[in-house]
C-alpha cells in the first residue's frame, strides 16, 4: 500500500475548503452525484442487486426457467439439503469443503513463508540484478491462470517434466492430475499406522456432514497437491513484492543497532524485522485466505473436480449445481455458505493475529480514523490468490 | 583469502585484522548463497515459460518424448496453424475488444468517482465511500450465479454489452484514484475554479492530466484484469462466437482436446494469450509493481 503514508497527512480541514459555501457547494453536490452515477449504476446493478437476488434464489426453488421472482418460497430447505440432509448434495458439499480446506491450510502458510523468504534474500543490500529476479518471480502473477494451468498440465503428466526431474533423484512420480489418492492417508499407510484395506472402525463409522472421519482425514489428493504447487508458484511473487516494499521501509539503522547490541542475524530478524512486517504479514495472510477459498479456474480446467471429486471446491460446486444441474437454489446457497466461511476465517485470523500489547496508547482508545479503516477494507477484496 | 596476503601493512594489528577478514569472508559466503538461492528460484520461475515456448514449436511426439528439451527436434508451426482453424483468432479479437473497452471505461468512470469521493462535497459522500469499500470485500466467485440472473433479467446475457458493462467500473479502481486525488494539493484546482472553470472542466483539464501515474497504474491493472478474466465470461455468455481467450482456451484444454495429449497445440494457445500481458508487463513494469502494492486487488 504505497499510497497509505501520504493519506493521513491530509487533514480533513485541508480537504474541506471553507470558502466554498452556498452556490458552489450546491453545484458541487449535484456534480458529486453526477460523477458517481456510472459507478453507482454499474456496481448497484452487478454487485448489490445480484447479492439481493441471490438471497432470494437461495431460499426459493427456482429451476432456471422463467423469472426467479415467480419461483416458490422454500425457506431454509436448500441450506438444509446441503448441511443436514444425508444425500448426494451434502456429500458433495462436504467433499468440496474438505478439498478446499486442505488447499487453504497448505497454500497460505507455504506461499507466505516463500514470499517472505524470497523478499528477505532479495533485500540484501549488496545484491546486483535485483530487478531481474523481482521480475522473474513476479511475472507468473500477471499471467492468466488458464494459461498457467495449461502449462502445469503439461509439466505434471506421467512422463512430464516434473516426473523426469524426480527420476534423477531416483523417485518415481505419480500421474499427478489423475491421482485421487489422499496424501495424508498415503503417508499414514506408508508409516504402517493405518491399513488402507482395513481402516479403523471408529474412523469409518463416525460421520460429519455425511462424510466419514476417515474421508475427512484423507488429506489433499495428489492432484490437489499439484494445484497447491501451482498456487504457491504463481502467487508467491505478488506477496514477495509486498514484503519487499515493507522491508525497504525498515531503516537499516534499526536492524544494525540490534546487531551491534549483539543480536544474531536470526534474533534480529525475529525481534526487529518480523514485528515491523506485521501489518504486511497480516495483509498477505488475509489476501491468501480470501483468494484460496475462491479457487475456480483450475478446477474448471480439470473438468470439475477430477480425479474422483478430489479437486472439487465449493466455488465450483455452486457453479455446477446451478448451471449444470439446474439446482439454482442450492447453487446460491453454496455461495452464501462459502461467503460465510470466508468471513469466519478472516475473523478468526484477525483474532489470532491481533496485536496484543504493542498497540500504541493513542491508537488503543480512539477508533481508527476513517482512512485507516478504509485501507484495511481495501485489503480485504483481492482475487489476489489463485 | 587473498586479502591477508595483500595487506602486509596491517600485520601489527593481527587479531583485529583476522577478525575483519573472517567477517568479510562471511559476507562473501552470504552473498554467494543469496545468489545461488535466487538463481535456483529464477530457474524454477522462468523454465516453465521456456518450456511453454519450446513445446509449442514441437511435434506431438517430440513433446511427449522429450518434455524437458528447449530445442525442438523438428521445428513446426503446426500447432499455430491448427489454432487458426479452431476460432482462436476470433477469441483473440474478442479479448482485445472487451479488454480495451473495459479499460477505457474503468479509467473514465473510476477516476470520475474517485475524484468525487476525494474532492467534491456532497450529501452522502461518506456513505458512498464506505459502500465502495464494503463492495470490495465481497468475494467475486460468490457473485457468479446472481450476476448471471441479473444479466438474463436485463436481456444482456450472450452479448458484448453483458460481457463488458459489468466490468466497466470496479471498486478497487475507484479507491486507487481516490487515494491519488486526495494527495494532490487543492490549490491547483482552486486556481482553475477562480478562473471560472466548472467542476467537470477542472477535473478533465486540470486534475486528470496530473493523475498520469495513477491512470497508468489503473490502465495496467484493468487491462491485465479483464484480459485474464475468466469467470465473468463463463457466466455472461454461452455462444461460442463470444468466447474470449480465457473461455476459449479453457474449453480447448479441458474439452474438445482435453483427453488427447496435443500439448503443442494447448501450449501454443497458452503462449499466445500470455504475450499481450507480457508485453504490457515488461513495458510498464514499474507501474505494475506499484499497482501490486497499491491496489493489491483484481476486478
Amino acid at each position: 500500500m504505497t499510497t497509505s503514508p501520504s493519506t493521513p497527512g491530509v487533514s480533513p480541514a485541508a480537504r474541506r475548503p471553507v470558502r466554498h459555501r452556498g452556490g458552489i457547494r450546491g453545484r458541487e453536490g449535484t456534480a458529486g452525484w453526477v460523477f458517481m452515477t456510472p459507478v453507482i449504476v454499474i456496481l448497484g446493478l452487478f454487485l448489490l442487486l445480484p447479492i439481493i437476488a441471490a438471497v432470494w434464489v437461495s431460499i426459493s426453488d427456482w429451476s432456471g426457467h422463467g423469472s426467479p421472482l415467480d419461483a416458490g418460497f422454500v425457506g431454509a430447505e436448500n441450506y438444509q439439503t446441503l448441511l443436514a440432509k444425508p444425500g448426494l448434495s451434502q456429500q458433495n458439499l462436504a467433499t468440496s469443503l474438505r478439498n478446499n480446506f486442505y488447499y487453504v491450510i497448505l497454500v497460505v502458510p507455504i506461499q507466505t513463508v516463500l514470499a517472505l523468504f524470497l523478499a528477505s534474500v532479495l533485500n540484501g543490500r549488496r545484491l546486483k540484478g535485483k530487478g531481474f529476479f523481482r521480475t522473474a518471480f513476479y511475472f507468473p502473477s500477471v499471467t492468466s491462470t488458464i494459461a498457467i494451468m495449461t502449462v502445469f498440465l503439461f509439466l505434471f503428466t506421467t512422463t512430464g517434466v516434473v516426473n523426469q526431474m524426480l527420476s534423477w533423484l531416483g523417485l518415481h512420480g505419480p500421474n499427478w492430475f489423475q491421482d485421487p489418492r489422499g496424501v495424508l492417508r498415503l503417508i499414514l499407510s506408508g508409516l504402517h499406522l493405518v491399513d488402507t484395506s482395513n481402516p479403523p472402525g471408529w474412523l469409518v463409522n463416525n460421520h460429519f456432514l455425511g462424510m466419514s472421519w476417515y474421508d475427512w482425514l484423507a488429506g489433499p489428493s495428489v492432484a490437489m497437491c499439484a494445484l497447491i504447487v501451482l498456487a504457491v508458484w504463481t502467487t508467491g511473487g505478488t506477496f514477495m513484492l509486498m514484503f519487499l516494499a515493507a522491508l525497504q521501509d525498515i531503516p537499516d539503522e534499526v536492524v544494525e543497532a540490534a546487531r551491534v547490541d549483539g543480536a544474531t542475524r536470526w534474533q534480529s530478524f525475529r525481534s526487529v524485522t518480523l514485528p515491523a512486517l506485521r501489518p504486511t504479514l497480516f495483509l498477505v495472510v488475509t489476501l491468501g485466505l480470501i483468494g484460496t477459498w475462491q479457487i475456480f479456474d483450475q478446477i474448471y480446467i480439470l473438468g470439475g473436480g477430477n480425479p474422483a471429486k478430489t479437486t472439487l471446491t465449493p466455488a465450483y460446486l455452486s457453479y455446477q449445481a446451478s448451471f449444470g444441474d439446474g439446482k439454482w437454489g442450492q447453487g446460491a446457497a453454496i455461495s452464501f455458505i462459502l461467503f460465510a466461511i470466508i468471513i469466519v476465517m478472516t475473523i478468526i485470523q484477525r483474532l489470532v493475529m491481533r496485536e496484543r500489547k504493542h498497540l500504541p496508547r493513542r491508537r488503543r482508545f480512539r477508533p481508527a480514523p476513517p482512512i485507516a479503516r478504509a485501507e484495511q477494507g481495501a485489503t480485504a477484496p483481492a482475487g489476489g490468490t489463485r | 583469502m587473498s586479502t591477508i596476503a595483500a595487506s602486509p601493512t596491517r600485520a601489527p594489528l593481527a587479531p583485529l585484522s583476522t577478525g575483519r577478514v573472517r567477517h568479510r569472508g562471511w559476507h562473501l559466503l552470504r552473498t554467494v548463497i543469496s545468489y545461488l538461492v535466487l538463481i535456483a528460484f529464477a530457474i524454477l520461475y522462468i523454465y516453465p515459460f521456456l518450456i511453454e515456448i519450446a513445446t509449442s514449436f514441437k511435434t506431438d511426439a517430440d513433446a511427449t518424448a522429450n518434455p524437458l528439451g528447449l530445442i525442438p527436434e523438428t521445428w513446426t508451426t503446426k500447432a499455430f496453424q491448427q489454432l487458426a482453424s479452431v476460432d482462436f483468432p476470433r477469441w483473440f479479437v474478442n479479448s482485445i475488444v472487451v479488454s480495451v473497452i473495459v479499460t477505457l471505461g474503468r479509467l473514465f468512470f473510476d477516476s470520475l468517482a474517485g475524484y468525487a469521493l476525494a474532492r467534491l462535497h456532497f450529501l452522502g459522500r461518506r456513505a458512498l465511500g464506505g459502500a465502495i469499500i464494503a463492495v470490495m470485500a465481497v468475494p467475486g466467485v460468490v457473485l457468479l450465479i446472481p450476476k448471471y440472473l441479473v444479466l438474463v433479467q436485463l436481456h444482456m446475457f450472450n452479448s458484448y454489452l453483458g460481457m463488458i458493462i459489468p466490468l466497466m467500473a470496479d471498486a478497487a479502481g475507484v479507491f486507487i484514484m481516490r487515494q491519488f486525488f486526495i494527495a494532490i494539493p487543492v490549490e491547483v484546482e482552486e486556481a482553475a475554479r477562480i478562473d471560472g472553470a466548472g467542476t467537470f472542466r477542472t477535473f478533465w483539464s486540470v486534475v486528470l492530466p496530473m493523475a498520469r501515474p495513477a491512470l497508468i497504474t489503473l490502465t495496467i491493472l484493468s487491462f491485465q484484469g479483464s484480459w485474464n478474466e475468466f469467470t465473468h465470461f463463463l457466466i455472461s455468455r454461452n455462444s461460442p462466437s463470444l468466447n474470449t481467450l480465457t473461455t476459449g482456451v479453457a474449453q480447448l484444454v479441458s474439452g474438445q482436446f482435453g483427453g488427447s495429449t496435443q500439448f503443442p497445440l494447448k501450449l501454443a494457445a497458452a503462449l499466445l494469450m500470455t504475450i499481450p500481458t507480457a508485453v504490457v508487463f515488461f513495458v510498464f513494469q514499474r507501474y505494475f509493481i506499484r499497482g501490486a502494492s497499491a491496489g493489491a486487488v483484481k476486478g
